[in-house]
């Protein structure tokens, strides 16, 4: 018990004294297509010139975890490191025909779906890894998805603090308000990641995050 | 045979309606709860569960229901929503749930509809209401 209590104060210490100093683990968690990896890529370009992956209009193109190490933010004179964790889309279901869609062959089609069903399953797999979590929808999506709803709760059992981002604020169907009334306890902000629309706004929830570490 | 001009029905495929009472999975562990749940999706069932897994469950359920897909023949997938239980309330309801849930082991106020996602198209919802989709 007391070997116990002493761990926890010096961990309280270490944490305390290297706290800006460790790389903060970000993880960008949502439906597929919501446009985590766009939000991602975006503020790895601004802080590392580099980009976490590649986006596409196919639902499922993340089907792996992606990282981007060391990425150091600086916002408003005060600057954090972050790891950057992108992960694949969670979703209830998978049906490789509707890639089909797309215009992709059925083999191909085939091969993506197996793929992004154990993308989902690493999704999940790494919520306990997680510092802090931005929890991105697409703001034209009716935010009322059970997948939504459960990667809520299993951040808060887990004790990890989270951010709802609305992406796509540039389309005329956007409504970060829906968003809002669907998640009245949370923090949410709308950004537009393919033209950077509001990421002042963006960082500023993104540092008062982390401070809950 | 449809008339012109007359709407045509699809044809929806077999499947049945199951409600399971808390009380049936509330002294399993979640091991137990999942393959109870899935052995009742599994066999073309919507299921109707009196009650809500914990989130921890739910998420264990989406990643158990993707590692069947490919492995289980014509399986895609569930459809899942959790209705109540978490909706906006006053000090005093909280609290009067709060003990509920605790006597009775579980949120006995949510309704939570699993079907396998061959059957069920789309659960939509919205604060107002809650549409089950079908499959044609």
């Amino acid at each position: 018990m007391e070997i116990k209590i002493f761990k926890n104060f010096f961990k309280k210490i270490f944490v305390s004294l290297f706290k800006n100093k460790r790389e903060i683990k970000l993880g960008f968690y949502g439906p597929p297509n919501a446009g985590k990896t766009s939000l991602a890529n975006r503020i790895c370009k601004d802080f590392t010139g580099q980009e976490i992956g590649t986006v596409s209009k196919v639902p499922h193109e993340t089907r792996n975890v992606q990282f981007k190490e060391k990425v150091e933010i600086k916002y408003k004179g005060k600057t954090l490191m972050f790891k950057m964790i992108d992960t694949p889309g969670i979703a209830t279901k998978i049906d490789y025909e509707d890639f089909l869609k797309y215009n992709m062959k059925k083999k191909d089609a085939k091969e993506r779906a197996k793929e992004a069903t154990q993308g989902v399953i690493e999704s999940i797999k790494w919520l306990d890894d997680m510092d802090v979590v931005v929890i991105v929808l697409d703001a034209t999506e009716n935010p009322y998805n059970q997948v939504n709803i459960t990667i809520i709760g299993n951040l808060i059992a887990r004790k990890i603090p989270l951010l709802i981002v609305g992406n796509k604020i540039d389309l005329k169907k956007a409504d970060i308000k829906k968003i809002e009334s669907a998640f009245p306890e949370y923090d949410v902000v709308g950004v537009s990641a393919k033209n950077g629309e509001n990421f002042e706004e963006f960082y500023e929830s993104v540092f008062k995050l982390s401070k809950h570490i | 045979m449809a008339k012109t001009g007359e709407k045509k029905l699809g044809k929806i495929k077999g499947f049945s309606i199951q409600f399971l009472p808390y009380s049936e999975i509330r002294d399993l562990d979640s091991n137990e709860r999942i393959r109870k749940i899935l052995g009742i999706v599994l066999g073309n069932n919507i299921l109707f569960l009196q009650g809500k897994l914990k989130a921890e469950e739910e998420a264990r359920l989406i990643g158990d229901t993707m590692a069947m897909i490919g492995h289980v023949k014509d399986f895609k997938g569930i459809e899942l929503a959790v209705i109540g239980g978490n909706g906006e309330r006053g000090i005093i309801d909280r609290m009067r749930g709060e003990i509920i849930k605790v006597l009775s082991k579980g949120d006995l106020g949510a309704m939570t509809i699993i079907g396998p996602a061959t059957i069920v198209k789309e659960i939509k919802r919205n604060p107002r209401k809650i549409e089950l989709l079908l499959s044609k």
